[in-house]
């Protein structure tokens, strides 16, 4: 399902002494497929933009399109419920929000509520279940007696079991050890690719975007400050600088090796192994030219 | 020779009879205006450790000594004056109405008379970097400004050890070189020793020595440049390396000698140039 936002404007409180404006005048368009991470600091809009996406708030003004739903500020779809089924939203700490008394029941607990059959249910839990990491010996194991790690699979496991077509989450990797981090963060790439989902991936981590995402969105204040490919986007330290944002360590490298050594090596998200050997290469060369 | 503010002797524990031990025989010290940084996966037991530090828990082996004196029942209430911790979540610890408040409570507990709190309200939230806001209400800061108010609360009990205790784990980029530029500055000022739970390889690079946990035992203690040569033993353990230790290493199998183990940008640079000028 495709994304797009025209002109929106969000404001919490509207009409009260409170008033406070969260996104203003937000425009953009995410294609169905892609793998788009959104970026910005604490307060910049983020969480408020993902609200949008299954329909938790309207847009104060403009308009926000996932698919064939259309959300404004006056009109719902009548079908909100079908929106959310299509749209699953990992929020942040999604462990907080396990409840039930064992893993199985509460993976089963959004799609009952979607009116998915217990015996479809149960085949999408076995499937589920060896995705994201855990084994069935959980199943029947109370979530609250699981490690902080297990737990928060537990959660991701009960979002995928809606089959959403757009996944949305929001700094899933937070609080989890570096092996954590990674192996939550192949699992959705895996995912996306395998599932042919659309990803929108709440992040702080300049690494993470560079690595997973095709498009990248820069939120400051409430606004876009930048949109592109993460190439383009995540090159352009002065810009990102400019609202205390870093480029992922890599770029930062590169261009402090450029200005002490007069070589430019161009980024495009090589791996570690093949910039050492490039940096070998252009020092050769410049060495031979001497 | 350094003086010994912790001593862990032969600690082990567990959450419970039928628990697995979450510690297992774990010995080390940490001295005064040190700065260590403890790193290890989820469940290694860094956490228990800090809370073993002011009496939060206790050990079920061995024992702990906070300047010389045994951490127990009777000496918590001694120990928790120099102990001072700050936790994860922003919004947990967070008691005051203002931010004055907020920190004055630490201090009203402890008796401490009016003149004296004011001065140190005063002199802990300048360290800190929030002397303006000593008025403003907990939901109008950021996460970052909510953790410095928390570093604020502790020192003005004046303690000699700081535990973070992945206190930045929840706050974004800025907030996170916030509270870690407040913290060394704090460090550098006064006499403080800092203990930092971390999964944040530029934290632990700024550390003076690194405590590695693997599952309830110590892996390793050693400065960061020795643990971070480790590299490929860091990585079969969950851990991770920071990414110009790794450079360096590739830079190594593709026929640059990279000798020092550079640990910032500066150095490897450093490392190349020295390289680039005998080619």
């Amino acid at each position: 399902m495709d994304i797009t936002f025209k002109n929106v404007d969000y404001i919490y409180q509207e009409n009260s002494p409170f008033a406070h404006k969260a996104i203003e005048n937000l425009s953009f368009h995410i294609p169905s497929g892609s793998f788009v991470a959104v970026i910005g600091h604490t307060g910049s809009g983020k969480s408020t933009l993902i609200q949008h996406l299954n329909g938790l708030i309207r847009p104060s003004n403009g308009e926000v399109h996932i698919g064939d739903f259309r959300l404004t500020n006056d009109d719902k779809p009548k079908n909100m419920k079908e929106l959310r089924s299509r749209v699953g939203v990992v929020f942040q700490y999604p462990e907080h929000q396990l409840f039930e008394e064992t893993v199985a029941k509460d993976i089963a607990f959004g799609p009952e509520n979607f009116g998915v059959y217990k015996r479809d249910i149960e085949k999408r839990i076995k499937e589920i279940i060896p995705a994201v990491g855990l084994s069935e010996e959980l199943l029947e194991r109370s979530p609250f007696e699981l490690s902080g790690g297990q737990m928060r699979r537990v959660a991701i496991a009960g979002v995928l079991a809606i089959k959403p077509e757009i996944l949305v989450l929001d700094e899933p990797t937070a609080g989890l050890d570096p092996r954590g981090q990674k192996e939550i963060m192949e699992m959705f790439y895996d995912l996306h690719q395998k599932e042919n989902l659309t990803t929108v991936l709440v992040t702080h981590s300049m690494e993470d975007a560079v690595k997973y995402a095709d498009h990248v969105i820069i939120l400051n204040k409430g606004t876009k400050y930048m949109e592109g490919k993460p190439e383009e986007v995540l090159t352009q330290q002065e810009a990102l600088n400019k609202v205390q944002l870093d480029v992922p360590e890599m770029i930062e490298f590169l261009y402090a090796f450029e200005k002490r050594f007069g070589l430019p090596i161009p980024f495009k998200r090589q791996s570690v192994k093949q910039l050492a050997d490039e940096i070998q290469h252009a020092m050769k060369e410049a060495g031979s030219h001497e | 020779m350094r003086e010994k503010l912790i001593e862990f002797r032969n600690v082990s524990f567990r959450y419970g009879e039928e628990e697995p031990w979450v510690l297992k025989d774990v010995s080390f010290d940490i001295y005064k205006n040190e700065w260590v940084a403890i790193i290890g996966h989820n469940g290694s037991g860094k956490s228990t450790i800090a809370k073993l530090m002011n009496g939060l828990l206790f050990p079920q082996e061995g024992e702990i000594y906070i300047n010389g004196q045994v951490v127990n029942q009777d000496t918590i209430w001694d120990i928790r004056k120099e102990v001072g911790m700050v936790f994860q979540n922003p919004d947990n610890q967070f008691v005051g109405t203002t931010v004055q408040d907020d920190v004055a409570f630490g201090m009203e507990n402890r008796g401490i008379p009016r003149d004296e709190m004011i001065r140190r309200i005063d002199e802990s939230l300048t360290a800190v970097g929030m002397q303006d806001y000593r008025l403003t209400e907990p939901h109008r800061l950021s996460g970052g400004q909510k953790q410095r108010v928390a570093i604020a609360s502790v020192l003005a009990i004046s303690p000699q050890v700081l535990i973070l205790d992945e206190a930045t784990a929840m706050l974004d980029p800025k907030g996170r070189l916030e509270i870690m530029s407040t913290v060394s500055n704090v460090q550098d000022r006064n006499e403080l020793s800092l203990i930092t739970i971390t999964h944040d390889l530029r934290e632990v690079v700024q550390a003076e020595r690194v405590i590695v946990m693997n599952e309830g035992v110590i892996w390793d203690e050693a400065k960061p440049r020795e643990i971070f040569a480790k590299k490929d033993r860091l990585r079969e353990i969950g851990l991770d390396v920071p990414f110009i230790a790794t450079l360096a290493d590739e830079l190594n199998k593709s026929g640059l000698r990279i000798s020092n183990e550079p640990l910032n940008h500066e150095e490897l640079l450093e490392d190349l140039w020295t390289l680039h000028s005998k080619m």
